[in-house]
């Protein structure tokens, strides 16, 4: 089976965990900005956690199915049309062979993830199905989807193939998404960073009382955060060390920049904050014009928040896993 | 004397140890050491060497589940605990020799380099061949070496006006350093020349040329060899 890309939609990417451990190369991780979602859309069409997705930003593409396909949509809400027919999301859907899935726009947030069972079956780089846009790794040289592209699905399905039929055909549950999607867009939580003590006065409280908003120049490499301009209490220069997504780094413009699922394995910059991992999802939804707050938050209270969403995410997994039917 | 090395949490799961705050060769070798004693005590340990630091990424879960201690406090002990007596071990590092083709088109900013470091541009390829490097670090692209060892006659301003598209194999300055850029890249240092070899290949197992932590040497080859090695890579 295979998915053709008609439309590519804005930038379309496909994405898994990433590729973990090659960082002493100069290879950073890529993978899901949103891995939650793109848990969820695996555990819903029955695959291997670890299956590729479908990542899409703001504006999906439209997808043509060579033969019946069960799909899942998770992440931010977004139109999805077959025939003029609206198609749900958090739930697992049967599609006719043929069918045409038209993605629209996102009401609000910035990534949906469509997750076909099997998985899309493009080859691994370094163990990662990850397109990573920056390094230029991934399906077709890491680039985003282009109308004519063909993805490869796999075979793998508790399921089976799955059977044709004229309708599509949607389980009769689907998840509440309240707990994997940040619709308050809450502040957003900073563990302290290697050079927040820094931070002159003013632009401490500005760090955590006042808000910013995503610039537009925002992508899969970093955020961009407008809005207040940041300095030091006396300049810094320093020597390239390694970053992660999250880091918080302070350029000399004064603009702060969050690395994000791209980041480059190095950097020079001062950081002044690290967001806590159980929000890099959370800000990776934030789209170019949304408000962006953060409060502090210690190693400690990030360490069980996260404990416990990897609790609540296994308990998911395992409750889909028991509730999942052939459809 | 081997460097203090400070620990610094600075994600749920990273470390990072730092030896010390400048470019140096002592210190990097000292890094190198660290991260070799480290990836064989600890093998499921993430290790990603910088200049002078060390950035170790774990699972949170391994090292957590004690009463007094975070997962940071313990695993940065026990490794403090195994570096106490860290030597840099006589040069034992692999030796990569690079073919360079300093010239011509391979090399539009050599005339340019030649006059803000008032050499002849004999002299500028004379001493980048004359120096052994040691590769700090990888970073910037996937492969792209930092290189430590540069002759200081050498040091000039990175371009003012950035590249959007640095050739393949690339070698070039930026202030005090020189590196290779793997892949066709936007980029700002100087370009002095152009290697045939393939500093980065996601399709084999070991896809970059270079280590951080092996040493380097340049030699100078003329354009017919450039072209020939080039076209070799191609079949």
């Amino acid at each position: 089976m295979s998915v053709i890309v008609v439309k590519p939609g804005l930038s379309s990417t496909l994405q898994d965990a990433g590729r973990q451990g090659h960082a002493a190369l100069g290879v950073g991780r890529s993978g899901a900005m949103d891995r939650p979602a793109w848990q969820l859309a695996n555990a819903l069409v029955g695959n291997r956690q670890g299956e590729a997705a479908l990542e899409c930003t703001l504006i999906g593409p439209t997808l043509k199915f060579s033969q019946a396909a069960v799909i899942a949509l998770t992440g931010a809400p977004i139109a999805a049309h077959i025939d003029g027919q609206s198609i749900p999301m958090w739930t697992r859907c049967r599609l006719p062979a043929g069918s045409v899935l038209q993605l629209g726009g996102m009401a609000i947030g910035c990534r949906s993830y469509l997750a076909v069972a099997g998985g899309f079956d493009v080859p691994l780089i370094l163990g990662s199905r990850s397109s990573d846009l920056h390094a230029k790794l991934g399906y077709a040289g890491g680039r985003a989807l282009r109308a004519g592209d063909a993805l490869p699905t796999g075979a793998f399905s508790p399921f089976g193939q799955a059977k044709d039929s004229r309708d599509v055909i949607v389980l009769p549950w689907s998840l509440d998404p309240q707990p994997w999607f940040d619709f308050a867009a809450h502040a957003l939580r900073l563990l302290p960073g290697s050079h927040s003590p820094l931070l002159d006065e003013k632009s401490r409280q500005q760090l955590y009382g006042q808000s910013f908003t995503l610039s537009k120049d925002t992508n899969r490499t970093a955020s961009r955060l407008d809005g207040h301009n940041l300095s030091l209490r006396e300049p810094l220069e320093l020597i390239s060390e390694a970053t992660l997504p999250g880091t918080l780094q302070l350029p000399p413009s004064g603009q702060p920049i969050a690395l994000m699922a791209e980041a480059p394995v190095t950097g020079g910059y001062p950081r002044i904050g690290q967001l806590a991992a159980i929000d890099l999802p959370r800000l990776a939804q934030r789209r170019p014009g949304d408000t962006v707050c953060f409060r502090q938050t210690t190693f400690e209270q990030a360490r069980m928040q996260m404990a416990e969403h990897q609790q609540r995410m296994a308990r998911m997994l395992h409750l889909i896993a028991q509730r999942l039917t052939r459809i | 004397m081997p460097p203090a090395i400070q620990c610094e949490a600075i994600a749920e799961d990273a470390l990072l140890l730092r030896f010390g705050n400048t470019i140096n060769r002592h210190i990097n070798d000292y890094v190198h050491a660290a991260a070799a004693r480290i990836r064989v005590h600890w093998p499921e340990l993430e290790c990603v060497p910088a200049y002078a630091s060390l950035l170790l990424r774990f699972d949170a879960q391994q090292w957590s589940g004690h009463e007094t201690a975070t997962p940071h406090q313990r695993l940065g002990d026990a490794v403090l605990e195994i570096l106490v007596d860290l030597t840099i071990e006589s040069d034992s590092a692999r030796l990569i020799d690079i073919p360079v083709h300093y010239g011509n088109a391979s090399a539009p900013d050599l005339a340019e380099v030649a006059r803000l470091t008032g050499l002849s541009q004999a002299d500028v390829i004379t001493r980048h061949t004359a120096a052994e490097y040691r590769v700090a670090m990888l970073g910037f692209a996937p492969g792209f070496p930092y290189l430590l060892g540069m002759d200081p006659a050498l040091t000039v301003p990175r371009r003012a006006d950035p590249r959007q598209r640095v050739p393949a194999g690339s070698v070039a300055i930026g202030g005090q350093q020189t590196g290779i850029y793997p892949n066709e890249l936007p980029g700002g240092w100087q370009l002095i020349g152009r290697t045939p070899l393939r500093l980065f290949d996601a399709a084999i197992e070991i896809p970059t040329l270079l280590a951080a932590g092996d040493r380097v040497r340049f030699h100078a080859i003329d354009e017919a060899t450039f072209r020939q090695l080039t076209a070799a890579k191609k079949t």
